[in-house]
């Protein structure tokens, strides 16, 4: 069970460090006229097409200790990224980002301009208004951002496997122990952690469907 | 010019703008408008797309102009030879939008405080307190806004707005689809509050009725260009332009060639159309032999199954009822005189004179109800 808290530490870190940078990415990317918009679009996307085991191994490269961001770390840390928690968060953040930037911006784009244009009219400032009007009317997204990319690091698999290996208790994670589990013909005890995945995909779908419907938002009532 | 008026003027609203809007079909729109709008209502009348609402939008600085300035009392909040553009934050321009814009997770009271954040806590709570009650809305306090009423929303927008003791109010139609009544009681409690502070209003309509109800002076809109201003009767009484015309109601709008002019009369004779129909009108500049339009209220004509002996009124045509239909609480008849006239009559007239398609009628126009379209 060492595996499934960890896994769920993981997901915790990363979902908390998406939805910081998420907010402002997804602020940008919804408000902002800028022509090449497409092209952060798109790169913001990439993960959701690119085969993880791609995002992996450069993950892995840039992180080795001849790679860039492994040389960064190690001047500070005085020791690698590779195979090791942090850096698995790193990964992790940049593999689930779609997921917690795409309904934070579908989130904000759909609060109504006017109400904007009446905040900025009423004295408020850029901060003053997102944190008074679009934050609050973009509750659903919000949490379904910090759902989704929650969820989505607890089943990620190809990027942990190159990024972190395969370390009892600091990169093991969950999908990582059953996969071990059933090379060990250890059918029982996969099955377990397997259910214990297959509920928690299923009751997180279910409250990111439940937002988006607006059940618990009384003030959609007009 | 006495003081007051000289005080009212020191916090006129003044503005000249240009903006160029392109369209999706490559059909671009040119907003070209000078004004001045005093202490009071001012009306801002105009067919929708008249360009209205983006001169709404450039006076609150929503929109940048591509040139003009903009002017409240001494200061400058937009000159584009100055290179001065205030932030809408910075313009102390209340605005209400046609939609309201409330916030709708904020109860009333915190849409009315959400523009006074910069004011402390004491007499933020004074203020709330007496627009409130202004606006007869305290009672709404914790409501939020998808829990009122439609005339409420627009009592609590209003609130919001003039909470915050503007300089300018501009108000976007923000009367709509409230009946004439409920929109009296608002109108008077705004003009009561303006009463003591005597801002300027720029009051947007497209609504004929409510130029009537609020009218102190309007300034007439169409196709980006101020057409005409001035008060209401002198405005919408003489139309300058067809679609202004159509806008404000003249259902007979007619073509005519001047026959003659009787300049001591001040009225010239002119023929209606292909017809023979000749009728008097009001004077113009125009000459003998011009083509010229007229605009008549269906409203405006009278109805007679006889022909009519000793009337004031100069013009008297004979004509066949074309048609008869009925038009909310009055009946519309199509009128044959060689011209095809709309006349409006009541239902008992309908009933008393025994009207019906094909009967003969003779109808009776005022010289000056006939107004000419230059």
């Amino acid at each position: 069970m060492n595996s499934l808290w960890l896994s769920f530490e993981l997901a915790g870190c990363v979902a908390a460090i998406l939805l910081v940078i998420g907010m402002p990415v997804a602020y940008w990317l919804a408000y902002s006229s800028w022509r090449g918009k497409f092209l952060l679009e798109s790169i913001v996307a990439l993960p959701l097409v690119l085969p993880p085991t791609v995002l992996g191994f450069y993950a892995l490269v840039a992180m080795g200790p001849r790679g860039p961001l492994g040389k960064l770390w190690a001047t500070f840390f005085g020791h690698g990224l590779a195979f090791t928690f942090s850096g698995l968060v790193l990964a992790s953040v940049v593999y689930s980002f779609p997921f917690a930037v795409q309904p934070l911006m579908v989130s904000f784009e759909a609060v109504d301009r006017k109400l904007l244009d009446a905040s900025a009219v009423l004295g408020a400032g850029r901060w003053r208004t997102f944190r008074r009007i679009i934050l609050p009317l973009s509750l659903p997204g919000v949490v379904t951002a910090l759902v989704l990319s929650f969820a989505h690091t607890l089943g990620e698999f190809g990027v942990v496997l190159m990024v972190g290996g395969n370390l009892a208790g600091v990169t093991r994670t969950v999908s990582i122990d059953i996969y071990d589990r059933v090379q060990s013909l250890e059918y029982g005890e996969a099955n377990h952690l397997a259910l214990i995945l297959l509920a928690i995909a299923f009751a997180v779908l279910c409250l990111v469907y439940a937002v988006n419907r607006r059940v618990w938002t009384p003030w959609t009532a007009k | 010019m006495d003081a007051v008026d000289r005080e009212v003027n020191s916090s006129a609203l003044v503005a000249s703008i240009r903006k160029e809007r392109r369209g999706a079909s490559s059909s671009s729109f040119v907003l070209d408008v000078s004004l001045e709008a005093a202490s009071g209502i001012t009306i801002l009348f105009g067919a929708s797309g008249a360009g209205k609402s983006t001169l709404l939008d450039c006076l609150g600085g929503l929109v940048h102009p591509d040139a003009g300035k903009i002017v409240v009392g001494e200061n400058v909040l937009f000159d584009s030879a100055a290179n001065i553009q205030l932030l809408p934050q910075k313009r102390c321009i209340a605005y209400v939008f046609q939609s309201l814009a409330l916030f709708p997770h904020l109860t009333v009271e915190e849409n009315i405080e959400y523009g006074l954040a910069a004011i402390p806590e004491q007499d933020r709570r004074a203020r709330v307190a007496e627009i409130l009650e202004a606006f007869r809305v305290d009672k709404l306090r914790n409501q939020k806004p998808g829990e009122i009423s439609g005339g409420e929303r627009q009592r609590t927008a209003l609130a919001r707005s003039l909470v915050t003791a503007p300089r300018v109010l501009l108000l976007d139609e923000p009367l709509t689809g409230l009946d004439a009544e409920l929109k009296a009681a608002i109108v008077e409690d705004l003009r009561a509050w303006n009463a003591a502070r005597r801002i300027p209003i720029l009051y947007v309509t497209h609504s004929r009725e409510e130029v009537d109800a609020l009218g102190e002076r309007v300034i007439v809109i169409d196709n980006g260009r101020v057409v005409s201003h001035g008060v209401p009767m002198d405005v919408l009484d003489a139309p300058r332009r067809k679609r202004l015309a159509q806008t404000a109601g003249f259902e007979n709008l007619l073509i005519a060639t001047v026959l003659d002019l009787r300049e001591p009369d001040g009225v010239m004779r002119i023929r209606l159309g292909e017809s023979t129909c000749e009728i008097e009108v009001p004077l113009a500049h125009a000459r003998v032999g011009d083509r010229v339009e007229v605009a008549i209220r269906a409203g405006d004509i009278l109805l007679a199954t006889e022909r009519p002996r000793g009337l004031s009124a100069r013009n008297i045509l004979e004509g066949r009822i074309v048609s008869l239909e009925r038009r909310g609480a009055m009946m519309k008849a199509q009128v044959d005189c060689g011209v095809m006239f709309i006349v409006h009559i009541t239902p008992g007239a309908v009933r008393a004179l025994e009207l019906s398609a094909a009967k003969q009628v003779w109808l009776v126009l005022k010289t000056h109800s006939c107004h000419l379209v230059e």
